[in-house]
């Protein structure tokens, strides 16, 4: 119980103290998981649109598909992007395992699917609603899909940043891809799992607050951008 | 409006099924240029299919409507629809949207929105958010938008079916005025005032046939037929 309340304590310092360990590695957790949100969003929302208002074979199968690889292991992810990335897989030759770059490939086939997924349920029940009249408007295909993601542009944002809680969140992937690797590769939630398995429990703590306060951050604007969509 | 007129809409023995049942069943009749034109009858009568129907938005299952000239020209049909269905925009962006899809360029849209809204008192408006508007105000903007695009025929489904009696007022007025400029309305309608106030011909559908047609005086003084008396004797149901 001293442990932890001297744990907290230290945290504390570290924070108010700007420590530049703690620096380095939040940074590094906000470039890597934004990077694959901003990746997941650019593929999820077109093709959650597309899934919403086309018909074509085998859309009922791609539909069941994505539900499923929301769930996806992330342990599972990093095995596999390992796998592709090693030396003796297919794409070993881009040297990208241990580096940022791998997480970010991981990190964004985790949440393609969630913001996939979420994002076809968001335009296709816009769709049912807008359906007679974009018709009646003689609204070609692309203009269709336009339109429903700009309408349901607030809804869409909360997958968005659903999607990044998800990644910045998730430590198999990364630890796995990433290797945790001190100044290089080294994120919160992989930071937090070396410092507990080590004993520094104060840093480690400090650490877990930080990813915390990063969650609370992130559904206060999901919660802010939901409220401010009900207007609409 | 400029080019070749998009009337007479001519329904070739139309007909629609749906789960066994003849929604449509044989309708043949030419609409002109000209008259306002109501489509009366009892709920479940197939008014509203009929419309959609012409408009386009649902294809026959046998028959054949056909216009003059190629329906899905830009602007020369247009529908408003018994519940307005308003984007997630301010009341403006919602009028500019059909231009824009159109490819109008954004000067030319903008002044001819803003030209729509002066003609249904929305002027105040056109910065709020489409969707707090109040049922009457969102009625007039859904027309606003139709009539942007000059359409040659407006079609409207019950177009005051659930406003109060002033906003039911105003959307009729704004539907006469309309008229008066040289646009065919085609229009749904279950209440005998506003047929005898709006109405120069009227149809009496029943059942997805109709039974009677003719011009509105005629309609209201001298029925032909015993369905259309009944009908304005407020005893008709189906």
């Amino acid at each position: 119980m001293n442990e932890f309340v001297s744990g907290i304590v230290d945290a504390a310092r570290l924070i108010r103290t700007l420590d530049p360990a703690l620096l380095e590695i939040i940074t590094l957790s906000l470039q890597v998981s934004l990077s694959a949100v901003a990746i997941a969003a650019l593929i999820g929302l077109p093709l959650g649109a597309l899934l919403a208002i086309t018909r074509f074979r085998g859309r009922m199968s791609l539909i069941v598909a994505v539900n499923t690889l929301m769930g996806l292991p992330p342990v599972v992810v990093g095995l596999l992007v390992y796998l592709m990335l090693s030396r003796v897989g297919p794409f070993g030759v881009l040297g990208l395992l241990f580096t940022p770059y791998a997480m970010i490939i991981a990190q964004a086939i985790l949440v393609t699917p969630i913001i996939t997924a979420v994002s076809r349920q968001i335009v296709a029940d816009l769709w049912q609603e807008y359906r007679e009249q974009l018709h009646s408007f003689r609204a070609r295909p692309r203009q269709i899909a336009a339109t429903l993601l700009w309408d349901g542009r607030f809804r869409l944002m909360t997958a968005v940043l659903a999607g990044f809680g998800r990644a910045v969140a998730e430590v198999g992937a990364v630890m796995i891809v990433g290797g945790n690797i001190e100044h290089s590769t080294r994120v919160l939630t992989t930071a937090i799992a070396l410092e507990t398995s080590k004993g520094n429990l104060s840093l480690a703590i400090g650490l877990g607050m930080i990813l915390i306060v990063l969650s609370l951050g992130v559904n206060l604007v999901v919660h802010l951008v939901a409220n401010a969509g009900a207007d609409e | 409006m400029t080019g070749p007129s998009l009337l007479p809409l001519t329904l070739d023995d139309i007909r629609l099924e749906r789960d066994g049942q003849w929604l449509i069943d044989g309708i043949s009749l030419d609409f002109e240029a000209g008259p306002l034109s109501v489509i009366v009858g009892p709920n479940g009568a197939g008014k509203s299919l009929l419309l959609r129907l012409c408009h386009g938005l649902i294809d026959p299952t046998s028959g054949h409507v056909g216009w003059a000239v190629s329906r899905d020209l830009p602007g020369v049909q247009a529908m408003v629809f018994q519940k307005p269905v308003l984007l997630r925009r301010p009341v403006l962006a919602n009028v500019e949207y059909p231009l824009k899809l159109r490819g109008v360029p954004r000067p030319k849209r903008r002044a001819r929105a803003l030209e729509a809204l002066e003609l249904t008192g929305l002027t105040a408006f056109a910065e709020r958010s489409a969707r707090v508007l109040s049922g009457g105000e969102q009625q007039r903007l859904a027309i606003a938008r139709a009539w942007v695009l000059e359409p040659e025929v407006l079609f409207l489904d019950e177009p005051t079916a659930s406003l109060d009696p002033a906003a039911t007022r105003e959307v009729e007025r704004l539907i006469r005025r309309i008229h008066a400029a040289g646009t065919k309305i085609i229009m749904t309608s279950h209440r005998l005032d506003q047929v005898r106030w709006l109405a120069d011909e009227v149809l009496l559908l029943l059942r997805g046939r109709v039974v009677e047609r003719a011009a509105a005086g005629r309609f209201f003084d001298d029925p032909q037929t015993r369905e259309a008396r009944a009908f304005i004797a407020g005893e008709l149901v189906i």
